[in-house]
């Protein structure tokens, strides 16, 4: 079975991702092949062709996608696709907002969100924001998937063998849709979807001043920040370190939850970390009922006392 | 200018789901069912483009069961101007969603079609990209704003590492983020007034459209429940315990 991968990268790197992506189809069959669509990207080509395993690195490099954006990028990906078995992606932005376009081009289902591969033609998938999951099956010649992405580790890179670099002349215009500017948030910090430890605040908070509090913690931690969807509708954090249902769904070895009450949908975007704290001045709050350790205290006390305690 | 809105019913976001002991699905039965919130953002959208003078008319479709009118008339009294349902009792999957909006979108002509950027029940974010792609429009998912002029939509987009603004060329397929709106409350004369308006009821099966699924649901299940932990009595505990039980930290 002949699965080809999507790289989802930003022309300079490849994002972790699409490590996370190829685990996933490891565990379908070895025969995989890596598509790199971008602008000036020898650098992310350059590793993915490293990446433990792979067998060849398709390469559409022009212009005309450097934005990598779905009007021409579906009919490429189709076509490339249209001789594999598998087309998979990571379920982030990026994977969501083309993989479907593919798999109506292909006249196929898509698969989205798999967190569980069964058997190569059953994958399991959360619904209802993960209060269920779903167990299906698909029937199509061409089965196209989004990754979970915290659900698979990230494959490694080797230094030892270096896949072959294929080269796709064709090159598909887009006279559909133009980019016209990003507004990217630059941090020093790690990757929220892809941190160990994310520190996360709610609207307990009270402020976007003291929202930067979490700051000095983080970086300490070496840890991402989050922010429940309340503290984000407030004001006190950028819409993209929102966790939840509708922000990022993260899985750090440690989550602290620091004033976030514990509504279902943040619960929905983090309730798979392995360990979760919780610091909050509600004993009723229901991020508790799921927290490992819960300390009910003033979280602006507590804060000051963590600074002090992990320096011991 | 048309619009083109497509709206589900979903059992409402507030409620807690319960998984059917059989495996077959989720309790639907005498739970509350609402309008799919994104589907609420879409619509409030499309009101305000036509508030605005940049739309001329809103046509609300749904897909499913015959109470899906009651989305519709949500709809229409929030100030959309007409309705269709295309019915059908069985669930209907993203890319045949798709291909029965494209064939709306044949006999309708909009120039715009807003969808929800995912429905909370399904969770497929799938619909309007695949709808997208079948009739080789430009898309714009998730989008937190947008502007419309004569032959173009500038809408900005929430991706992972923060916002991103494309031009797209008319016509075209956008998805509603929440951040777009606050979609308005609906007062007592507009629901009266909305049971006047027009819902068109048209059976799948006119449209002559394979709507088979294409995946088999062979199970639903309830997910692995987290249970509490303990209670720590300070911070000198809490980070004791990180360090020397739970292993996290240094």
């Amino acid at each position: 079975m002949k699965i080809l991968i999507i790289a989802e990268h930003n022309n300079q790197i490849l994002k972790t991702s699409t490590l996370n992506a190829y685990t996933a189809a490891q565990q379908i069959s070895d025969e995989i092949d890596i598509l790199v669509i971008g602008n000036a990207c020898q650098n992310s080509i350059e590793q993915a062709a490293k990446i433990a395993g792979i067998k060849k690195v398709l390469v559409a490099e022009s212009a005309v996608y450097e934005h990598q954006l779905a009007e021409n990028l579906a009919p490429l990906i189709a076509d490339v696709g249209k001789s594999y078995d598998y087309i998979i992606a990571p379920d982030t932005t990026f994977g969501k907002n083309i993989l479907p376009r593919v798999a109506a081009l292909l006249d196929v289902a898509m698969i989205a969100d798999v967190i569980k591969i069964i058997e190569p033609t059953i994958f399991v998938r959360p619904i209802y924001a993960g209060n269920a999951l779903t167990t299906v099956q698909s029937n199509d010649a061409i089965k196209i998937l989004t990754i979970r992405t915290t659900a698979f580790s990230a494959a490694t890179f080797t230094e030892n063998t270096v896949a072959p670099i294929i080269k796709i002349e064709k090159v598909y215009e887009n006279n559909l849709s133009t980019f016209i500017n990003e507004e990217i948030h630059v941090s020093t910090r790690p990757e929220l979807s892809a941190a160990k430890i994310v520190i996360s605040g709610g609207r307990g908070l009270k402020s976007a001043e003291n929202f930067k509090l979490l700051e000095a913690l983080a970086d300490k931690l070496g840890a991402a920040i989050g922010a429940s969807r309340a503290a984000v509708d407030a004001g006190f954090a950028a819409n993209d370190c929102q966790v939840g249902q509708t922000g990022k769904v993260v899985a750090p070895e440690l989550y602290i939850a620091i004033g976030i009450s514990g509504a279902i949908q943040h619960l929905a975007g983090m309730k798979d970390s392995k360990t979760i704290v919780a610091i909050n001045n509600d004993p009723d709050a229901p991020i508790f009922q799921i927290a490992d350790y819960g300390l009910v205290a003033d979280l602006f006390t507590s804060l000051t006392e963590l600074q002090t305690e992990l320096d011991k | 200018m048309k619009i083109l809105v497509a709206v589900k019913r979903v059992i409402d976001f507030k409620t807690n789901i319960r998984v059917k002991a059989d495996q077959t699905g989720v309790e639907t039965a005498s739970v509350k069912m609402s309008m799919n919130p994104f589907d609420e953002i879409a619509v409030e959208e499309a009101i305000r483009l036509k508030e605005k003078k940049s739309a001329s008319e809103i046509i609300v479709v749904s897909i499913g069961a015959t109470t899906c009118q009651e989305t519709i008339r949500t709809a229409l009294a929030m100030g959309a101007d007409r309705g269709i349902l295309i019915q059908t009792d069985e669930a209907v999957q993203p890319l045949a969603i798709a291909k029965i909006l494209q064939e709306i979108v044949k006999r309708e002509n909009p120039q715009l079609v807003i969808l929800g950027k995912q429905a909370i029940d399904s969770d497929n974010n799938q619909a309007g990209q695949m709808l997208a792609g079948l009739l080789n429009w430009p898309q714009g998912t998730f989008i937190s704003k947008i502007e419309v002029s004569d032959h173009s939509a500038t809408v900005t987009r929430e991706v992972d590492g923060g916002l991103e603004t494309l031009e797209l060329k008319l016509p075209a397929v956008v998805t509603t983020d929440l951040r777009l709106n606050e979609p308005r409350f609906i007062s007592l004369p507009n629901i009266v007034q909305a049971k006047r308006k027009q819902i068109d009821v048209i059976p799948v099966q006119e449209l002559g459209i394979d709507v088979q699924p294409r995946l088999t649901i062979l199970k639903v299940t309830a997910p692995e429940k987290r249970t509490a932990g303990i209670k720590v009595n300070s911070v000198a505990e809490l980070v004791d315990k990180l360090r020397n039980e739970a292993r996290v930290l240094s």
